[in-house]
């Protein structure tokens, strides 16, 4: 258990660095993508294992900020903004170090517009962030999405701030 | 001269057919409003129903009779109702037939039409005699004689003004119409169907989540419906009075459910068609359906939204909308030529049309200021009306099965409830109240008795 957690947490460290080193190989090389990927695990051998709890915490943080941070939209839009892209980042991360999990991409609206479309555009805006992901490398067949319109608003006054809240991307795991 | 109503009726939709054609002018909204048929409504006098007979145990049923009578024909909001007290005639002598009535007595007051009721009861049989006169000529315009059970009073009544509306504008009304809503109080969004006026609301749906979009067939047996069973959205087919029902459920949405007219009216499911958005496909189409919900066909073809399909009377065209000019806009679609036309230009934010069931309107949800209004818009090229105002959030305008009427929901009490008023804007009134907020109506086809 623990060992899979340093190896987690390796990935979430060696990954990127990999990622970049990756691109450039391919430039040049070519074939290296397969087997690079298959080196992290021996990296960290448990030289100074914290207690298990703490790495618990870290696991449930990372879990947490994974369910819990939305990716936002404009009214009537579901085009990704530079922050959207942020935070979809990090799930991509997050969903990498934890490969066995598959997640539903819901899309939701405010208020203001009226339901039948805010369901269209609520899936809208999901599948922009599971095409972002896909983009990223993380398979398609771990991301479903759907769509609550504007019926599930996180906060249900009628206000710029609730309604900026509520227009978004949320991830659930399946 | 019975047919004056009807006339100036006609009269009227003649003048503002002329006011239509001209070409716009400032001041042209303001005639358009002073010659609809509900601004200059008819004064009418309903005096107390009688027994029929001296002594009948009726008493207590004519008093119920008539308040039926007076609340449904107002609630057409063709007429105005003098005041009773206003009254010069003498119930006394006066009676139920030509003969026994002074019309003078009832012109002096202002009434241009008078409706008396006879009524006699055994047990739980009753028995009806229910007349409209024209008194400015002095003549019986209609005169009609039911029978039936205690129970039926309502529909007796509702019979009547059916036959009254039929004389004054040459169309049966709604007056066997139903209205199924969305309501939350039970803690979800369910559907619950009303009778046209409001009365006796009953929940329809029992589905403890999400349901939406309540929708109609011709034959008013079945409605289609939204619902997330898991979560996702899929469509519902569910018969009125029957535990029967069917799903339909395509990967990613099926929402938004409109059944065709002129499509399966031997009531067989099979033949009957529904238009439909699914996105199964990963962009959002319009389909053409069975009743089952087999795909037939595919209706648009535009990267992005296409949703809310409404139909033309005849079935042929297709009022749905688009975000494909990159906001939320209503589009036309002709089936036969495969044709495509924007309607609404006003605005960035138009959305939930409806057909008028006499073809020539649709009406909308516009947002301005962060608002949706109802408008309603012809295919003339003229700027739409703006129906509502300044009173809320006002969305989901569904046409009574004749076109004189609007029902639609409105946030102008604070939570959102189901108003109707006429097609021009005019009387402007609760439909009903219930637990929780109501949203989403649909007025449901007129069956015959």
């Amino acid at each position: 258990m623990q060992r899979k957690l340093w190896i987690i947490l390796a990935l979430v460290l060696v990954v990127p660095g990999l990622m970049t080193m990756v691109s450039c190989a391919t430039q040049t090389g070519g074939q290296q993508t397969e087997t690079t990927t298959t080196t992290p695990p021996e990296a960290p051998k448990a030289p100074m294992a914290p207690d298990t709890s703490a790495a618990d915490r870290a696991k449930e943080m990372a879990r947490n900020q994974f369910l819990n941070e939305n990716v936002h939209f404009a009214f009537d839009s579901a085009v990704l903004s530079p922050r959207g892209q942020d935070v979809l980042k990090r799930k991509a991360a997050w969903l990498n170090d934890n490969p066995g999990v598959s997640v539903v991409v819901e899309g939701h609206c405010d208020e203001r517009g009226t339901p039948e479309y805010n369901m269209a555009l609520g899936e809208r805006r999901a599948e922009s962030a599971r095409a972002f992901l896909v983009d990223t490398g993380v398979s398609s067949s771990r991301l479903r999405t759907t769509s609550y319109g504007e019926e599930r608003p996180l906060d249900p006054r009628s206000s710029e701030e609730a309604w900026a809240k509520n227009r978004r991307a949320q991830f659930r795991i399946q | 001269m019975g047919m004056t109503y009807r006339k100036a009726v006609l009269a009227a939709v003649m003048v503002l057919l002329a006011v239509v054609l001209r070409p716009p002018a400032a001041d042209a909204v303001d005639e358009f409003i002073d010659i609809h048929p509900f601004l200059k409504k008819i004064p009418l006098a309903i005096p107390d129903f009688k027994p029929l007979e001296p002594g009948d145990a009726a008493a207590q049923t004519t008093g119920q009779t008539r308040d039926l009578m007076v609340e449904t024909l107002e609630f057409t909001s063709y007429f105005k109702l003098i005041d009773p007290a206003a009254y010069l005639d003498d119930p006394k002598t006066s009676g139920l037939t030509k003969r026994s009535i002074n019309f003078r007595n009832w012109t002096i007051i202002g009434a241009e039409l008078l409706v008396t009721g006879g009524v006699s009861q055994t047990g739980e049989a009753v028995e009806m005699e229910l007349r409209l006169f024209d008194t400015v000529k002095g003549d019986s315009v209609l005169g009609k004689r039911y029978r039936g059970r205690k129970a039926d009073l309502r529909k007796i009544v509702r019979k009547f003004c059916s036959e009254v509306i039929f004389f004054l504008t040459g169309d049966r009304g709604y007056f066997n119409s139903e209205i199924a809503l969305v309501s939350n109080g039970t803690g979800n969004k369910e559907i619950f169907i009303a009778e046209f006026d409001g009365r006796n609301p009953s929940r329809f749906t029992r589905t403890n989540n999400i349901t939406l979009s309540p929708a109609w067939s011709a034959d008013s047996k079945w409605i289609a419906y939204t619902a997330y069973p898991k979560d996702k959205p899929n469509l519902y087919i569910k018969h009125r009075r029957q535990q029967r029902g069917y799903e339909i459920a395509n990967k990613g949405l099926n929402i938004t459910p409109a059944w065709r007219p002129q499509a399966g009216t031997n009531g067989s499911l099979d033949a009957m068609q529904l238009a439909a958005t699914l996105s199964f496909t990963g962009d959002q189409e319009i389909y053409l359906l069975t009743g089952k919900g087999k795909i037939i066909k595919r209706l648009t073809k535009s990267w992005g939204s296409d949703v809310s399909p409404t139909w033309s009377p005849d079935g042929k065209r297709i009022a749905f909308v688009s975000n494909r000019s990159g906001n939320p806009q209503v589009y036309v679609k002709d089936l036969e030529s495969g044709r495509v036309d924007r309607l609404t230009y006003q605005g960035r934010y138009n959305t939930q049309p409806s057909w008028s069931p006499k073809g020539d309107k649709i009406a909308y949800s516009g947002m301005e200021g962060g608002r949706n209004d109802i408008f309603v818009v012809g295919f003339d090229g003229r700027p739409p009306t703006q129906l509502t105002r300044d009173a809320g959030n006002n969305e989901s305008p569904s046409w009574s099965p004749d076109g004189s009427m609007i029902v639609f929901s409105t946030t102008r009490e604070g939570r959102s409830r189901i108003y109707v008023m006429t097609a021009f804007g005019t009387d402007q009134r609760i439909l009903l109240k219930l637990p929780g907020e109501q949203t989403n109506p649909q007025w449901s086809p007129n069956t015959g008795f």
